[in-house]
């Protein structure tokens, strides 16, 4: 080591600089950041971002469509009511490792962690956008409790289990930055964490279903069901496994050079692992749908127009993914467990959109024209997934998720 | 006999503040919540909450109604005046700037048109209460269920939970957006006085008083008049009863009057899901520790 580099790595800029531009200086580094993906990626933004100014300078009423009647909109029904599920991946990995003690699957843990969190943090960005009075969002916690509501619940878990994801994913932040010390104290707390993560999941997830539980002439009979807190937490463990091996695979495509070879060598055994797993709670999942309709002898329902829908998410959105998935465990085919996965995934975002929006106020005339997000919306929704692919993949280029960073090697747990 | 019922009622609301204290303090926040607020089975609602019997057969449709409401509430100016009949053209509903409007049916069972008076029904035990997570709601002795702006952040759960469809939210306000519903003139029947839509009421379609005596009154007439009216009052026991009653000539369903709700109040829907939150609190650390200490030493085989 010279001087140079010794001066350079004791100042504090110098290293900030060298942390966030990747060791590159900043011509090198913004000549790198011109690609088509970005080209894209900062026109939405770019129109995006303004509508969202809009809400805030004009109201709701200027960019979505949540009315009297439907008071939630595809803001919430994609950002929220879909996105939690599908960020079950930090609970069910975790969980698989450090709990179940699979723990050949280490590899997808931080990744795991990383897009659970990151998706809780956008369902509040989503939720912030939406609700009425973005900085009041604290008073469930500190100014006025409403404890009959399931709401209220939901409020506790959300910001609490983001907190949790945080703290299970500050290992890879402090390795980022070196911050020995405290990293060890950080690695102690994981299996209270996971305990913790796995406790708040499963009440939140379910508590996000169970909050259509007090619409029930509103809610078709189909979809409303006393299970629906069941069908969600269900749904939500196959929504997370599932959505790891979605981001695996995506990560293994397009940044495969942060990516050590544990992880890519692993990866196709450990995907069809997850898929197995998958397979099986989405079997349980299929059955107690059916379940659901027997209990509350709704069998005549299915020969009707939203009968026929119901239909195709159980069978085209549910039964076919498990047999997708069981086919490709059993061929031992990693690529047709990834099909069956990003088919179950739409399958769940299928379901919840049903529930919060499709379905929801299905008696009121008029309702198709109610369900079809308008213009302004859409585009607010695409540029806040935008921005979140593009922090999400600044995070992976940065820090050891996708990798096991070679000055902190594993530790028992 | 009237000291009793007084001494049961401030029982059970000492009870509840009790139970709702000892959750939060608890750290039952965290946790879950009490599902003992309005769902107590022996808590029937205040006893002298006050109510208001519509009869629909009375009504003209001069929508005098919404002119006093809007003027008692100082509500903005209507967009067509008062006394236009071309608003029957379509079915309106609440709105951020009406809080009560009229509409005109013509069911095929009725030689003239019905006219239905809609606004805040005033729950016994509400849904918007249950569904509030902020408690922006609260049922008055007096019958009322009033909103709090002070505390409400916008969630708009409460309007997903009404079952009547009421709550009508400020979605052109940009900083200050809050939910907006009749009050019962809360104002002035606390005071002595009536609502101002029933005063306003020329055909005295619409009758202030006891909630108890107005169903007594319902009853009469519709057993005075058995031809005239179907025997059912509406809102006597929807959704557990609401302060708003109503007595027709044709089926409610006609009229647009929700048929598929519940008997039970509304908050009965989720006891079951909120007493599960225990249970997991409880069952899930203790398993999922068990979990660990039997795998910990595991090989990192399947």
């Amino acid at each position: 080591m010279n001087d140079e580099t010794i001066a350079k790595a004791e100042s504090f800029p110098a290293r900030f600089t060298d942390k966030l531009l990747m060791g590159m200086s900043w011509a090198e580094y913004s000549k790198k950041l011109i690609t088509p993906f970005n080209i894209v990626a900062m026109i939405i933004l770019c129109v995006g971002f303004p509508l969202i100014g809009l809400r805030f300078y004009k109201g709701l009423a200027a960019v979505t469509h949540s009315s009297n009647e439907y008071p939630w909109s595809i803001l919430l029904g994609w950002g929220l009511f879909a996105g939690v599920p599908l960020s079950a991946t930090g609970y069910v990995m975790a969980t698989t490792v450090y709990i179940l003690g699979y723990k050949k699957y280490h590899p997808l843990v931080r990744l795991g962690v990383l897009t659970g969190f990151m998706g809780y943090l956008f369902a509040v960005i989503y939720l912030l956008i939406d609700i009425g009075r973005p900085w009041r969002i604290y008073y469930p916690m500190a100014v006025s409790y409403g404890p009959t509501s399931v709401l209220f619940l939901v409020a506790w878990h959300v910001s609490t289990y983001l907190t949790v994801q945080l703290l299970e994913f500050s290992p890879a932040i402090l390795e980022w930055i070196r911050a020995q010390r405290v990293r060890k104290w950080a690695i102690l707390i994981t299996i209270a964490m996971t305990i913790a993560g796995v406790i708040l999941s499963t009440l939140h997830q379910s508590a996000l279903g169970a909050l259509f539980l007090l619409a029930p002439g509103k809610v078709h009979p189909l979809w409303y069901s006393t299970f629906i807190p069941v069908f969600n937490f269900i749904s939500s463990i196959f929504g997370g496994l599932c959505m790891v091996i979605a981001v695996s695979t995506v990560c293994a495509r397009w940044l495969r050079d942060k990516a050590d070879d544990t992880f890519l060598s692993n990866l196709d055994p450990l995907t069809v692992g997850l898929g197995k797993a998958a397979a099986v709670v989405m079997f349980v999942y299929f059955v107690l749908k059916l379940i659901g309709v027997a209990h509350d002898d709704n069998w005549a329902l299915l020969g009707t127009g939203y009968g026929y829908w119901f239909l195709v998410e159980i069978f085209l959105f549910v039964a076919l993914p498990v047999v997708t998935l069981s086919v490709g465990v059993k061929k031992n085919s990693a690529g047709l467990v990834r099909f069956g996965a990003f088919h179950a995934i739409a399958g769940i975002i299928l379901n919840r959109l049903n529930l919060s929006i499709i379905t929801f106020n299905y008696n009121l005339p008029d309702h198709f024209h109610h369900i079809v997000p308008p213009a302004k919306e859409a585009l607010i929704v695409l540029s806040i997934i935008t921005f979140h692919i593009l922090l999400f993949r600044w995070i992976l280029n940065r820090m050891p998720v996708l990798r096991e960073d070679p000055d902190f090697p594993e530790e028992d747990h | 006999m009237e000291k009793a019922r007084d001494g049961g009622k401030k029982g059970t609301v000492s009870r509840r503040q009790l139970l709702q204290g000892l959750a939060v303090a608890g750290g039952a926040a965290i946790i879950g919540t009490s599902t003992e607020v309005f769902a107590d089975g022996k808590f029937s609602g205040w006893p002298d909450r006050r109510g208001m019997l519509t009869d629909l057969t009375e009504c003209v449709g001069c929508r005098s109604c919404e002119k006093a409401c809007n003027e008692a509430n100082r509500l903005p100016g209507p967009e067509v005046p008062f006394d236009e009949k071309s608003v029957f053209e379509r079915k309106r509903r609440p709105t951020a700037s009406a809080y009560t409007v009229v509409n005109r049916y013509e069911p095929k069972s009725s030689d003239k048109p019905l006219y239905r008076k809609v606004q805040c029904n005033h729950c016994n035990e509400p849904s918007c209460a249950a569904a509030c997570p902020v408690k922006a709601y609260t049922k008055t002795p007096e019958g009322s269920v009033l909103y709090n702006a002070d505390v409400c952040f916008g969630c708009r759960y409460c309007m997903v939970a009404c079952p009547f469809y009421v709550p009508a939210y400020d979605y052109d306000s940009a900083l200050e957006p809050k939910i907006v519903k009749c009050t019962l003139c809360y104002g002035r029947i606390s005071k002595g006085g009536i609502p101002a839509c029933a005063e306003a009421c020329p055909a005295g379609a619409v009758t202030f008083g006891k909630r108890s005596d107005l169903i007594k009154l319902a009853r009469n007439k519709i057993r005075k008049n058995p031809d005239k009216y179907i025997d059912r009052i509406y809102g006597e026991y929807e959704v557990g009863g609401t302060s708003w009653l109503y007595i027709s000539s044709v089926p409610f369903d006609q009229l647009d009057y929700p048929n598929n709700i519940p008997e039970k109040p509304l908050v009965e829907q989720t006891k079951g899901f909120l007493s599960a939150v225990p249970m997991v609190l409880t069952i899930w650390p203790a398993l999922l520790t068990m979990c660990y200490a039997a795998t910990r030493n595991k090989e990192g085989k399947e």
